[in-house]
């Protein structure tokens, strides 16, 4: 018995998100942390403190390492958000809300 | 909302649509309970029956290749699941994050955040919850894990199966545990070389209990054929190893894995460097118990306690799978089976029988001996681990704070406790609430690990928790 039967994914065609203005591959039901990742961005967060890189780590949803800004929301996590065909995906600095407050 | 209907069916309230979560739902709907399965995902199944994100299209479709776990057993829950919410006995609630449950007269409000935005809470009403919340992944610091490239075990498995990425090209799989096989063998089936599988765990333990291994062949079958994968990959599996850095500037470039020594310290000279581009380590689960110990469920360890019908020691309150104690998909569905019979018996007055689901308990029996036996065989991670955790690591993820930072509150500010080192540095105090450091925080501080009360379950706004939703009952 082989426990990891492969299976093949179905023909749904791909489209396309904007992560920072360029655009991005994504599938159907993938999460924008999946898109991204599959272009080969590994990061889309820099740190308040230290400000450095951070993409996913936990994958489901408990870390809160993949935040990103979705449609100008920030603090979206990107294991969790479904891309969508035109998302404005754009890398989070900080606290996300920089641009409304002054620190 | 009041209900109109002249007969008024008892409502159990499902948290959580994993293998346990379904096996419940699926149990008490046959026995006349209405069920409001909730759950984060947008589609049932849990981390285990992870649903790829468009869907399988069949061994000849021309998507990517994604390992697909106990295909068989989940189809059969899938079609029992359909056939329950074609006839309105199961509601299920997607998107639903549960951030709190409460208590109120003659049953729960269930509080729950909508969608992946979470700024928007929703309340439903039921007579008896079941908590089916499952674990998440106990990962321990070590320089570099917070670069690019590093992710859980889990969350290697996660992008693999549900979200059609193949993480790295070349992965490097590392922790303890029984988890590592699979993800070791998920990556080389999406087509990643697995360079190496670090088991800090020695081989000794397992001989030991050659026994208990032979009481479950299905298990011993589904571990052999794991690693008859690695080998035909050309994995190098190293037991009593573990990873001590990880390298690179703004993404994960290699990792040094050294040879632990009996009593856990590093022996010196075994460091050897391997190029990777994605490392997915962890150090087994922990049991999600936020809300449980909300409502005052007792804990046993780091576990939700439950009696042989799997009810906790709270009325009208349920627990089975992972948050009961770790022990993988089949006895989540065995515990689940009997929780949703337990509690279906007793919303619709009758007192169960447990004969009616001996089976079910005879393999929950046999697989929580199993997994007791595989977890002595892994055992703890070396005792000396915190050791090879540099001043300057980042020990909290969220709120940045190091592993000197730590010990500076230890040592010369005197902390004796979590909770104590958490108030002096900060270290739990961010978005996670301390899920990802508490383990490695514990460690480095030289306290214990215990179970953290967070309430609410979820960051909530404030808008929210000053102005609740008006609980209601879903068609």
């Amino acid at each position: 018995m082989d426990p990891l039967t492969p299976a093949r994914t179905g023909p749904d065609a791909p489209f396309t998100v904007l992560f920072d203005g360029r655009e991005i591959r994504a599938l159907p039901g993938q999460s924008i942390a999946a898109a991204l990742w599959s272009s080969g961005v590994t990061a889309w967060r820099t740190t308040r403190g230290g400000g450095r890189p951070r993409g996913v780590f936990c994958g489901i949803g408990v870390c809160f390492d993949c935040l990103v800004t979705v449609d100008g929301r920030p603090n979206q996590r990107a294991c969790l958000v479904p891309a969508v065909r035109g998302a404005d995906v754009r890398t989070q600095r900080g606290t996300g809300h920089d641009d409304r407050h002054e620190d | 909302m009041t209900d109109t209907r002249t007969e008024r069916t008892a409502v159990l309230a499902v948290v959580g649509a994993g293998p346990a979560g379904l096996a419940a739902a699926l149990a008490a709907a046959s026995r006349g309970v209405r069920v409001l399965l909730l759950d984060s995902a947008p589609a049932a199944g849990g981390q285990f029956y992870r649903q790829s994100a468009t869907g399988p299209g069949g061994p000849g479709g021309p998507g990517p290749r994604v390992p697909a776990h106990q295909r068989r057993t989940w189809d059969r829950l899938r079609t029992a699941l359909d056939a329950h919410l074609a006839a309105g006995r199961v509601v299920h609630l997607s998107e639903r994050h549960v951030w709190c449950l409460e208590r109120e007269s003659g049953g729960f409000v269930v509080h729950a955040l909508l969608g992946p935005e979470q700024e928007e809470s929703s309340a439903v009403r039921a007579d008896a919850m079941l908590l089916a919340t499952g674990g998440y992944e106990k990962v321990l610091p070590f320089p570099g894990w917070t670069l690019p490239g590093v992710v859980t075990a889990g969350g290697a498995q996660a992008l693999t199966k549900g979200g059609l990425v193949l993480p790295g090209r070349t992965a490097v799989v590392a922790g303890s545990g029984p988890l590592l096989l699979p993800v070791a063998a998920g990556l080389a089936a999406a087509g990643a070389r697995v360079a190496a599988l670090v088991e800090s765990a020695g081989p000794a333990g397992f001989a030991r209990r050659a026994g208990t291994w032979a009481t479950t062949p299905v298990k011993l079958a589904e571990g052999a054929a794991y690693a008859g994968r690695l080998l035909r990959g050309r994995t190098t599996v190293m037991t009593r190893h573990m990873v001590v850095a990880a390298h690179g500037g703004e993404r994960l470039e290699a990792v040094t894995v050294a040879a632990s020594d009996a009593g856990g310290g590093p022996v010196p000279g075994s460091e050897r460097r391997l190029v990777c581009d994605v490392l997915a380590v962890g150090h087994g689960l922990l049991p999600h118990t936020d809300l449980a110990a909300g409502l005052g469920c007792r804990l046993d360890g780091t576990g939700v306690e439950v009696d042989d019908e799997q009810r906790t020691d709270v009325p009208g309150v349920w627990a089975a799978g992972e948050t009961t104690g770790v022990g993988g998909a089949a006895l989540s569905l065995a515990e689940g089976h009997i929780a949703g019979r337990s509690a279906a018996a007793r919303l619709t007055g009758r007192i169960p029988d447990p004969r009616g689901w001996a089976a079910a308990a005879r393999s929950r029996a046999r697989l929580r001996r199993f997994f007791a036996a595989l977890e002595a065989a892994y055992g703890d991670p070396p005792a000396r681990w915190p050791e090879r955790v540099a001043d300057d690591t980042v020990v909290c993820r969220c709120e940045e704070v190091t592993a000197g930072a730590v010990r500076e509150a230890v040592g010369t500010l005197g902390a004796g406790d979590l909770r104590t080192v958490k108030l002096l540095t900060r270290a739990g105090m961010g978005w996670c609430q301390g899920r990802m450091c508490e383990p490695g925080v514990a460690g480095v501080a030289g306290c214990a690990l215990t179970p953290a009360r967070r309430m609410p379950a979820r960051p909530v706004p404030l808008g929210v928790l000053a102005a609740p939703p008006d609980p209601t009952t879903p068609r």
